[in-house]
């Protein structure tokens, strides 16, 4: 007996699979190891789908703002400052403040402006919505993923699938309680404006159509707390929370949780002038179009620090000071795509599927050594050390095995043992003509390759088809048979090779193929 | 052991017309189940809503579909036992979109004193992706179809690749027929399923040509026929063998995989089984079916060996630098 090359291939790649298989195995915290997929382990799988035109509107609004708090800033009377169908329209009454306005409205990019006689108008050009469309998506996905970190769930993925969806996939999630609270906070808009109530008509609110308010340019918000109440605002916000630097949860006088935030410098002064003029009058501090409290101006107040309080939990106000800081959402998101998995529906599914596995082995297993022999153990070694190289390539790539995947390996113990049987066939052919042992092998090799490798990369093409348009789970599924049907060339084909060269003497002395390879020779 | 001792050619090609018609007769009749009765497209493809529930012992359905009827969200539910007598599947054929609010919670709460249970489940699919999974899912299938005809097209011949396809088209056919027979929930590990099929039975059908190629260029049989009858049967014993140990396992998944895998696995049975059967007794003879020319095929493969030895002949020439 002499050692070959390809035997020696085979050991190293029983070694390398035995390796490397043995973390997923034993789910040992050391080593790499295949991750199951939330079929299996039970988690949250969610693809959110990002509604970009609001992204668009909101930005509008924040230039009517920006031009609400410059005429107000630098004394410049203006008129009927509204926002509709995505322009800002107002009238300038005073002609000679006409070239302030103009260079204010010059250093806003990405805007068209149209003036004639005192009346503007301004549009947002098709390049800066479509560019502000796609910064809505970014956006998202950056503040998802900050809010998901500090939540604290173990591995949380975010990420881009196409032009405007987001993966988001929480593994760590277990009970329903959980799944609502991550849901929320992914969701949450955490969008804080300020805004003046308008002390003019506030008194009628309680019977004054959303319509009638709209014509003021104001409109009616719930109060957060008694939605009883309504408040009388108006529309255009005096600064939002992009304006935000921090964001911390804290106590009021009682011992009740509220959040505190601060602006920065630029909010702050606006922030400071608005309270400087309106002593008096009410500011409401608006989160989410709900409006949290809304206290009487006593003085200007500098600085740029705020408070919000609502009755919270602490959980509450501890995800909500996380929303608050990971930023406001451009865009609200919405679900496309949910699907979650109890982690006892998954344990359920790993059970179900390795008893498939086991048993479907077993069978296989005892068939080729029923009907081969020696020969059909050899093919079972081959066999055993493609499932190890299957489990050990994909612990390696970080692979997930998803239920799916689980059904591609035990098909794989299927398709795998094809290779052997096409071979043994082969030689058998050659045993039955009567050819020695050295040359049956030799030419059953020889011919059952081209058939092998044909059908081989058939197969192949299928199972990148299924990689490249498959989502999800079916991926995994290509995967396992791909790795399969690879590791197969290395183990069925080279492999068993390998030990045939390495046995042939001892088989052509023994003369017994019916012990070797099931049949006898023929004359 | 051994299933199938080689004598002689099993004459298959006499009795191909017989195959032929059956193969006709079952993919008419798939076709007719496709468009009668038609395919129940699962949420992956159209989009709605699943809840699976267990329950600590027998789920009260009728209970449930009280319950659940108080509640206008549930309006054309249907609710189905899932595997066992404790689990239930819940359908809707909506899907909202709201990420806050939970359909998994509201089920929780509308089934509230109906027994100890567990959501185990909430799959929701949107009608936007379910129709983009429907066209990945074509596109899969299209794909590897072509892929595949082309690759046996470069290593064979035009007529082997749409011999071939012709034979797949007939076995993922009849498979999807079954999948209308049974009324089973097309989804997305059907579309692995089917691929899956694909590939195992073109793999059957390759086996096959891959001999038939051999045999033209080894034996010195004059006809078509009978170097199809010396091929099919030598490779009889490969086929059978192969389609038995991946039924194998397919049975051992179809009976120990569990209620999610259950329309995989039976997929996977039908596919497999009419596979074998195609690569047997339809690829073959549909070879002779497009006018296979053993003449011109000889003829081209000399001309080929000719060729490869004048190459031989050059480069040997360079090689010794005669030129």
């Amino acid at each position: 007996m002499k050692l070959n090359y390809r035997v020696i291939i085979l050991i190293a790649a029983t070694i390398f699979g035995l390796i490397f298989s043995i973390p997923s195995f034993t789910q040992s915290s050391e080593g790499k190891k295949i991750t199951l997929g939330l079929d299996l382990q039970g988690g949250l799988h969610m693809l959110l789908g990002v509604k970009t035109e609001e992204a668009v509107n909101s930005q509008i609004k924040a230039y009517a703002s920006g031009i609400k708090h410059f005429s107000e800033h630098n004394e410049i009377l203006i008129e009927g400052l509204s926002v509709q169908e995505g322009e800002v329209t107002f009238e300038l009454l005073d002609s000679d403040d006409a070239t302030a306005m103009d260079e204010h409205l010059k250093t806003l990019e990405g805007t068209v402006v149209k003036a004639t006689e005192g009346k503007y108008s301004l549009t947002m050009t098709p390049e800066a919505v479509e560019k502000l469309k796609l910064q809505a998506v970014d956006q998202a996905i950056e503040t998802i993923r900050n809010r998901l970190d500090q939540f604290g769930l173990a591995e949380p993925t975010v990420a881009k699938q196409g032009v405007d969806k987001i993966l988001v996939e929480l593994p760590g999630i277990k009970t329903p309680e959980e799944e609502q609270r991550a849901r929320e906070l992914i969701s949450r808009a955490a969008k804080l404006e300020l805004m003046a109530v308008d002390e003019d008509r506030a008194m009628r609110v309680g019977d004054m159509s959303d319509a009638e308010a709209l014509s003021y340019g104001d409109l009616i918000l719930q109060d957060a707390l008694q939605p009883q109440i309504k408040h009388l605002v108006n529309e255009i916000p005096i600064l939002d929370g992009t304006m935000l630097t921090d964001a911390q949860v804290g106590y009021d006088q009682n011992n009740r949780p509220v959040i505190n935030f601060s602006l920065n410098a630029h909010g702050a002064q606006i922030f400071g002038d608005f309270t400087g003029k309106s002593v008096g009058k009410r500011l409401a501090i608006v989160l989410d179009g709900k409006v949290y409290s809304a206290p009487v101006i006593n003085e200007r107040i500098g600085g740029g620090s705020g408070q919000i309080s609502g009755n919270y939990t602490m959980a509450e106000a501890n995800d909500l000071a996380i929303a608050l800081r990971s930023g406001a959402l451009l865009a609200p998101i919405y679900m496309m795509e949910k699907r979650s998995v109890g982690p006892s529906l998954g344990a359920d599914s790993i059970k179900a599927s390795m008893v498939a596995l086991v048993s479907g082995f077993g069978l296989v297993v005892l068939f080729m050594m029923v009907y081969y022999r020696r020969a059909g153990v050899i093919a079972n070694i081959a066999l055993l050390v493609n499932i190890l190289l299957i489990v050990a390539v994909m612990a390696l790539f970080g692979a997930t095995l998803t239920l799916p995947g689980m059904a591609g390996i035990v098909l794989t113990v299927g398709m795998a043992v094809d290779s052997n049987v096409i071979i043994n066939e082969r030689i058998r052919e050659m045993l039955a003509e009567g050819s020695s042992i050295k040359r049956a092998i030799e030419v059953g090799y020889q011919n059952a390759m081209r058939a092998i490798t044909d059908s081989n990369v058939t197969t192949l093409i299928a199972a990148v088809a299924l990689y490249v348009y498959g989502t999800g789970a079916i991926k995994g599924f290509a995967i396992t048979i791909s790795i399969g049907i690879l590791a197969s060339m290395l183990t069925a084909i080279l492999g068993t090779h390998g030990i045939y060269l390495m046995l042939q003497d001892r088989i052509e002395k023994s003369k017994d193929t019916a012990k070797w390879f099931g049949v006898k020779r023929g004359k | 052991m051994e299933l199938f001792r080689y004598s002689k050619p099993i004459g298959l090609m006499k009795k191909s017309k017989i195959a032929m018609a059956v193969s006709l007769i079952l993919v008419l009749s798939s076709f007719f189940l496709i468009f009668t009765k038609g395919l129940n497209f699962g949420i992956d493809f159209a989009g709605g809503t699943i809840i699976q529930v267990k329950y600590e012992t027998k789920a009260p359905i009728d209970e449930m579909r009280k319950k659940l009827e108080g509640n206008p969200i549930f309006k054309g539910a249907s609710i189905n036992e899932f595997g066992s007598p404790d689990e239930v599947v819940i359908r809707l054929k909506n899907s909202s979109e709201s990420v806050i609010k939970d359909i998994g919670d509201v089920t929780r709460d509308q089934l509230a004193g109906t027994g100890d249970f567990e959501i185990r489940r909430v799959d929701i699919v949107g009608a936007k992706v379910g129709s983009e999974l429907r066209e990945k899912g074509i596109m899969a299938l299209t794909l590897a179809i072509v892929g595949i005809l082309i690759y046996v097209a470069v290593r064979f011949e035009w007529r082997f690749a749409v011999a071939s396809v012709l034979a797949l088209a007939h076995d993922l056919t009849i498979a999807i027929g079954a999948i209308s027979l049974a009324g089973l929930d097309v989804n997305l590990d059907v579309i692995a399923a089917l691929l899956t099929v694909l590939g195992y039975s073109i793999n059957d059908t390759i086996i096959v040509f891959d001999r038939i190629r051999e045999e033209i260029s080894d034996s010195s049989a004059k006809t078509v026929n009978d170097i199809i009858d010396e091929s099919v049967t030598r490779t009889m014993s490969r086929t059978v063998l192969t389609s038995l140990t991946v039924l194998i396992v397919l049975v051992t998944l179809f009976v120990f995989g569990g209620e999610i895998i259950h329309t995989f696995a039976y997929t996977l049975l039908v596919g497999v089984t009419v596979g074998t059967y195609s690569s047997i007794f339809v690829a073959s003879p549909l070879l002779e079916v497009l006018g296979f020319n053993l003449k011109t095929y000889r003829a081209k493969l000399s001309e080929k060996a000719a060729r490869a030895a004048e190459k031989e002949r050059l480069r040997a020439q360079f090689e010794q630098g005669v030129v």
